[in-house]
Order: structure tokens, then C-alpha cells, then sequence
């Protein structure tokens, strides 16, 4: 055995790695991004690993795998479990063969998502279990245990850990040889494999019949923990890391009853009954939805017993964000009659603080893809539909380029609907390179078959920036180590029927305005691919110049807003340390005081040593 | 030992080398470390934080407010912004220089750092200010600043660590070429502390 301190991801990935998974895929997503990094930093030529196009590829990918015996690892975060949803829900219906068990991380808070939705919730509408762990190390050993529940009830398995467990780090001892699992191979019985009515109908009745089992079996399951005596015939139940926010508390108070439920679905009953025993009065602690709650007042209502439960639905949780030791604390002193946590140091008289939401960074090419159509379309009337991914920043000010954001590859669609109820207007549709092969192509598809006028703007960076810089389709590289032929999107563009495609480099800012013109001034649907790699990857060693020419007139901050131009002494100045020479400022600046140098003179002042 | 020590700055500069360093070094000694830091959107220029809990009675990924023994600030407002974090006794170690948000290059509101500064000596029992720039004047570039900080609280024997310990892990940690001028700002950093023992 060797220690590893290592993120809960990589904990994820670890524990996958030592119960012989022989197949992973997924998508990147905040806070599920490192499962896959870790899994292809560990010696992997007998895995099969691969970012897949998006979630529902890559449970598909799985899905057969695993019919064929093999132990697979789908990850994604929760709102890619809403891509793969399709997938899952038959696959549910249909089992599996070798373990397959699938990561969706959830973001209470949310921290860096669209929804606060709960992947147990999600688990009881597919009718498959789902485990919860409540630190790093515990997913190392539950993900293990994940997969051999899954081959013991030939059921796919969701595990969802949650930001605040995917980004802790802890120390866990893994074995120093992992060996994938040996597997037989497909075989072949359409009676089993194809999903028809009949098979649904017969499944169901199985799946419903075996939950119940399944909850007897949870009902002894090592990570469902009950401790603690019966302090005033009360008791604690926790799910998730809000569990170790109440250990963080309970630690001094030993003698209350804590109950860990790990394994919400289906819910061991056996276990939560007898850790009711003698109990009157039960306090939820849980984040996003109150399901340890609801599934306690069905099991209280189904056994009738005299016990009051606490928790959202009476108002004592927050119903919505994260908890914290604090906040979990207050309530648990509250419902004890305990005293509550110290406090600390009071902030009162403090300063005002200075706000920093994030940005682009300083060079990026987005900005400059965002401000060339702004700059084009000055007085006229337009729709931006952004999408997700860094150039969702591009709703920040002074840029305010963004008007609407829904989920992935909802831009494309979202600019024809806004076509539709009002001809005058232009619509735009502004997409990354990743989320335009996850989920962009179809809509423009839509968008040429439908007849809609649309400005497709491609943001192509050649990398999944907001996520740490993963592969896709068009960067001619993928996990296996392998250069692939690049999927080119101009060649999508064209395969499926756009008839006006224009290629810019959006730190040329006359070409670029010159192309939004040409195209706003067309029918139909036109492609712009704004083509420029992302300076986080590129890190571009040159820097712009302020002359003495300069009349401070701030133009060039309140136009562009980028984070290198700042106000020294009140003038105009460039942070050395963050500007990259992309130029676009000198192209803004009125009396052109502003030019580019090569940089050999730059200062690495405020750069991160690593 | 049971220490825990909250790590802040800006997104940028260099508070996760610190944190790795300060984890490796307390593991070495022989103690239960858990982390948590900031990471995904707020990365880019925003506020960021390192959680690092020394000791076996961690639970929560997270340091409770009132549980920090040490904030280590590399901006003077990120400190204030954490200081509901510290102890009633806790130390701060915050760099007096300032990082402008872009906010502030649209509305100017004179934010230097200084009232911070001020605030927080007014407000902890021990509060050391040190001058990113001036400590790392000899280094060529303040990037090293992650560093000598993490020695100005070796040295100044908040966190109980041996200085050889540290010393150890960034020659392990820190890319080859990197090492001579690291142990340097650490060094630095050390001799500064020093003069801040109780």
C-alpha cells in the first residue's frame, strides 16, 4: 500500500481504479472534472478512457461495455445526469453486467452550476441506488463498494458526491498494483438487451419487487452509520458532507444519537427504524432537497409512529444553498438545547470591500470576439444568446454581451426562438468549441431546416477551458494518448447546410467587425468561427505599451474591460504581469497611444509561482 | 497537534503552492492533514481561499468561523473578507500590497489597502504586515511572495512546524530550477518571522 493526499475526485478515481473498473467515460463538468484527469495520470493501457462528445455518449459507451461484463465509470456533473437522462432511465429497466456505476457530482450553493438539483432524488425516479459519501475517503472505499452492489443486483449505480467532497483533500492508502477486471464478452439474447414494452413492463414489476430487498440489504451496509446514546430521546439524521458539519459540532457532545445515511435509495428502513427507537424528536440535515426527511415521514406515516420530524420542510434547514459547520451548528444547538459554536471575529466597522466577480482573463480572445459584434451592431437591434462555458462571462461589464444563458447548446435554439416573435432584430448565438460538439450541432440543424435567420459565433479556443483545459473532438487529441484527425466545425457547418461560413482571428478587430457586418446584413443562418487558442494554455509573452500620447480618457477601460488595464497614480497603466500583447486596447484607443510590444521587457510581477 | 490555517488571496497568486507546501510538510510530521480549496469559476481573478486542518479532530472539509488559529492573507482586503474565520486569538499575516479588482479601473474608489491594513491591526492580537514587494526585492519578482510567506509564519512559530521540515518538501515539490530561489524567499521569509515571536 502506498499514500496518496489526494482530492475527493481523485479519491473517486482511485477507488475506481482499485475495484478493476476497465471503462471510463464522461464529460467534464464542475465539480466532476478530476474523476477522469486522475484516472489517466495512474498507468491505464488495459482501461479504456475517454472524454466522450457529451454525458449521454458517454453512459452509451458504457452501457455495452457493460453488457459485456466490463467494470465501467461514468462521470459528469449533475446537469449532464439531465443529458444522460434518457439513457439511464431505460438503462435502468434493462440492467447491467459488469458494475456500472455513475459519478453525478452535485453543487449545492450552486457554486458553479445552473440548478441545485439532487442527484438522490434523481436515483428514486430512475428506481436505481444511489450511495452518498461524506468525505474523501469514504468515496474511496464506498465507489467500491458501488460497483458490487451493481453486479450483485445487475443495476447501474449512481454515486454523488458534492463539490465541497469532490474538492476536499485527504490522505488514502491505495494498493501499489491495480489490475482491471477480467471479463467474458457479450452474448448475445435480445430478450434481455432490447428494450420493448413487454421487457419494460416485466422489469419494472422485477425493479420494484428487488428496491425494497435492496433497502433490507442497505439496511447493514457499512457506511450507514448510527452513534451516539439517546440524548432526550432525540436524534440527528445527516446525509453527505452535511454529516461532517454535524460531527464537526457533535464531536464534544458524544452522547447524542448521529444517523449517517449513506445509501438514500432505496432507503434502508430496517436501520432507520431501529435508529428511531426510543426516539420523539428528529432533526434532517441534508443539503438541496429534504429527501432523508420525506423518506423518514413515509416510514414514520407507514409505521405509525409518534415521532416529529424536523428538518426544510419546517423551516429549521435552509431550504436552498450550502450548509457549513456554522449553520449546521445553530440549528443542532437549537434542537438540543446544547450551546452553540464560538463565534468569530467580529467584522463589525470593517472597511467596505472591494468586489471581484470573475472575469476574462486579461488577452482573452473572447473578449475581443465579444466586443467585435458589439462594435458591429452598435444601434442596431440584437439578441445574444450566450451558452455555457468561460465566455458566459461575457455578461460582465462593460461588455454586456451575453442576454441569455440556459444550459448547454441552448444559445443556438434560443436565437431562432427570438428570430421567430420578432423579425427585426438580429439573434446571435454565441457557442464554444466544446459545447458546439456537445450539444450545438443540433440546433443548427434546426436552425437550416427550419429557414431561421441566425449569426452562429463559434468561440473556438481549441480547448474546454472552464473546466482545466480538456480535449474535445476539435483538438486532435484524446485520453488515450492518440493524435485523431481534428472533427473540423467549418466542415460540420457545411455538412449540415450553412451556406455562409467565415473563419476571423477576433484579435484582428477591423476584419472581425467587417465580418459580423457582412453577415448581420444577410439572410438566412451564417456561421462566424472566431478561431484563437486560449492564453491560459498559450500564455503569449507580449504586452501592450502606454506613450505619452495618451489623454486619459479611459476609453479603453470602459470599453473592453480587461483585467491588465488599470488606474496607477490616476492614469492609464498596464499590469505587466497580466497583460499578454493581444492588442486588442491599441485598436480602441482613440489617439493611438497605445501599441504592442514583444514583451522581453515584461515583469512577471503578480504571476503564480505553481 | 491540532492546527488549522486558512490560506487567502486573489485567483492568480500562488496561495495553492502554499497550501500543498504547508499539507506536505505537516503530514511529514506526522499528522492527519485534510485541504479544501477554491476551484472552477472563481479562479479567474476572483477571491480564493485554501482550507488546511491539521490534527485528527477535522471533520468538516472546511474550517468553522472562530476555528482558524492562522489567516495567511496575500491581499490585505481578502484578509478582512476571511476574518470571521479566525479565533478570537489568531494570528494574521497579510501582505500590505493591494490587488485592484477591474471593478475598480470602471469606478474608481480609491481602494489601496491601507484602511484594511489599519483595520486589522486594530482588530487581531497579532497581526504581521509584510510588504510582498519589499520582501521579495531580492528574489526579482514578487511571484515568490507564496513562499516567503509560508516562512514568515514558520518564523514566527505559528504553526509549529520545524523550518527544515518546509525546507524539505519545497526541494521535493517545487520544480527543479525553481528550488534555489524558493528556498531563498522561504529563508527570507523565516528571518522576518522571527522577529514577530511572541
Amino acid at each position: 500500500m502506498k499514500q496518496e493526499y489526494i482530492m475527493g475526485n481523485g479519491a473517486i478515481a482511485l477507488g475506481a481504479l482499485a475495484a478493476g473498473v476497465n471503462v471510463v467515460a464522461g464529460y467534464p463538468g464542475t465539480p466532476s472534472s478530476e474523476i477522469i484527469e486522475t484516472i489517466t495520470k495512474y498507468p491505464h493501457e488495459d482501461i479504456h478512457v475517454e472524454w466522450s462528445v457529451n454525458e449521454k455518449a458517454a453512459m452509451e459507451v458504457a452501457a455495452s461495455a457493460s453488457y459485456s461484463g466490463a467494470r465501467t465509470l461514468v462521470t459528469m456533473k449533475q446537469v449532464g445526469l439531465n443529458v444522460a437522462a434518457d439513457p439511464i432511465m431505460s438503462l435502468a429497466y434493462v440492467g447491467v453486467k459488469g458494475g456500472m456505476v455513475v459519478v453525478s457530482a452535485d453543487d449545492p450553493g450552486p457554486i458553479s452550476s445552473q440548478t441545485e438539483q439532487d442527484t438522490r432524488k434523481f436515483a428514486e425516479f430512475c428506481r436505481i441506488p444511489v450511495f452518498d459519501p461524506s468525505s474523501p475517503e469514504e468515496a474511496y472505499e464506498m465507489i467500491q463498494d458501488a460497483f458490487d452492489y451493481s453486479e450483485k443486483y445487475h443495476t447501474p449505480v449512481l454515486f454523488r458526491p458534492t463539490t465541497r467532497v469532490c474538492h476536499a483533500y485527504a490522505s488514502i492508502q491505495v494498493p501499489e498494483k491495480m489490475q482491471p477486471k477480467k471479463y467474458d464478452g457479450f452474448v448475445k439474447d435480445s430478450k434481455k438487451w432490447v428494450i420493448f414494452p413487454r421487457l419494460s413492463f416485466a422489469n419494472h414489476a422485477m425493479i420494484e419487487k428487488r428496491n425494497p430487498e435492496m433497502g433490507e440489504d442497505f439496511s447493514t451496509y457499512r457506511f450507514n452509520i448510527l452513534q451516539g446514546g439517546d440524548a432526550g430521546k432525540k436524534a440527528v439524521f445527516a446525509s453527505g458532507v452535511s454529516y461532517a458539519y454535524a460531527m464537526e459540532y457533535l464531536k464534544d457532545h458524544p452522547e447524542v444519537r448521529l444517523v449517517k445515511i449513506g445509501t438514500p435509495h432505496p432507503f434502508p428502513e430496517s436501520f432507520a427504524l431501529k435508529a428511531l427507537e426510543g426516539v420523539e424528536e428528529v432533526m434532517c440535515i441534508e443539503e438541496l432537497s429534504p429527501y432523508v426527511e420525506e423518506a423518514l415521514l413515509k416510514l414514520i406515516g407507514k409505521h405509525k409512529l409518534n415521532v416529529n420530524v424536523y428538518g426544510k420542510l419546517t423551516g429549521h434547514v435552509a431550504a436552498s444553498g450550502e450548509n457549513n459547520s456554522n449553520s449546521v451548528a445553530a440549528v443542532l444547538a437549537g434542537f438540543l438545547g446544547l450551546d452553540g459554536m464560538k463565534a468569530g471575529m467580529d467584522k463589525t466597522g470593517a472597511p467596505a470591500l472591494p468586489v471581484r466577480p470573475p472575469v476574462l482573463c486579461a488577452g482573452c480572445p473572447h473578449r475581443a470576439s465579444f466586443y467585435a459584434v458589439k462594435a458591429a451592431m452598435k444601434g442596431r437591434k440584437s439578441y445574444f444568446c450566450g451558452d455555457i462555458g468561460c465566455y458566459t462571462l461575457g455578461n460582465a461589464m462593460p461588455l454586456d454581451m451575453v442576454d441569455t444563458c440556459l444550459c448547454m447548446g441552448a444559445g443556438v435554439t434560443m436565437a431562432q426562438g427570438f428570430h421567430w416573435v420578432d423579425g427585426e432584430g438580429t439573434c446571435f448565438a454565441f457557442i464554444g468549441d466544446s459545447t458546439f460538439f456537445a450539444s450545438g450541432i443540433t440546433g443548427v440543424v434546426n436552425a437550416v431546416y427550419n429557414d431561421a435567420d441566425m449569426i452562429l459565433c463559434v468561440l473556438d479556443n481549441s480547448t474546454t477551458a472552464m473546466t482545466g483545459h480538456q480535449p474535445h473532438p476539435g483538438t486532435g487529441i484524446n485520453l488515450m494518448g492518440s493524435f485523431v484527425d481534428k472533427v473540423s466545425i467549418q466542415k460540420v457547418l457545411e455538412g449540415v447546410g450553412v451556406k455562409k461560413i467565415v473563419t476571423v482571428d477576433p484579435l484582428d478587430l477591423p476584419k472581425a467587425v467587417a465580418a459580423v457586418k457582412e453577415c448581420a446584413d444577410m439572410k438566412g443562418v451564417k456561421a462566424i468561427i472566431f478561431k484563437s487558442p486560449c492564453v491560459a494554455i498559450t500564455k503569449p509573452q507580449g504586452r501592450a505599451v502606454i506613450s505619452d500620447k495618451c489623454i486619459q480618457c479611459k476609453k479603453c477601460i470602459r470599453e473592453i474591460g480587461c483585467p491588465a488595464l488599470i488606474i496607477n497614480d490616476g492614469k492609464v497603466a498596464i499590469d505587466k504581469s497580466l497583460c499578454t500583447g493581444c492588442g486588442l486596447c491599441s485598436h480602441i484607443c482613440p489617439v493611438s497611444a497605445i501599441s504592442c510590444g514583444d514583451g522581453k521587457d515584461k515583469v512577471s510581477g503578480g504571476a503564480a509561482n505553481e | 497537534m491540532n492546527k488549522d490555517v486558512l490560506i487567502c488571496g486573489v485567483g492568480g497568486q500562488g496561495t495553492v503552492l502554499a497550501s500543498k507546501l504547508l499539507a506536505a510538510a505537516a503530514m511529514e510530521e506526522g499528522n492527519k492533514v485534510h485541504s479544501a480549496e477554491t476551484i472552477g469559476m472563481a479562479q479567474r481573478g476572483g477571491s480564493v481561499t485554501s482550507h488546511v486542518r491539521i490534527g485528527d479532530r477535522a471533520y468538516s472539509p472546511l474550517i468553522p468561523s472562530g476555528g482558524a488559529d492562522m489567516i495567511m492573507a496575500f491581499e490585505p482586503s481578502e484578509a478582512v473578507r476571511n476574518l470571521s474565520y479566525l479565533k478570537q486569538d489568531g494570528v494574521v499575516i497579510v501582505n500590505s500590497v493591494p490587488v485592484k479588482p477591474t471593478t475598480e479601473s470602471l469606478n474608481d474608489t480609491g481602494y489601496d489597502g491601507t484602511e484594511m491594513i489599519a483595520y486589522l491591526k486594530s482588530r487581531c492580537k497579532k497581526c504581521v504586515v509584510v510588504d510582498a514587494e519589499e520582501l521579495c526585492s531580492s528574489l526579482g519578482s514578487s511571484r515568490y511572495f507564496n513562499v516567503a510567506i509560508l516562512g514568515v509564519a514558520v518564523g514566527c512559530e505559528g504553526l509549529g512546524l520545524p523550518e527544515d521540515t518546509v525546507l524539505a518538501e519545497i526541494k521535493k515539490r517545487v520544480p527543479q530550477k525553481f528550488v534555489e530561489t524558493n528556498e531563498k524567499a522561504f529563508l527570507i521569509g523565516v528571518q522576518t518571522g522571527r522577529k514577530y515571536i511572541d
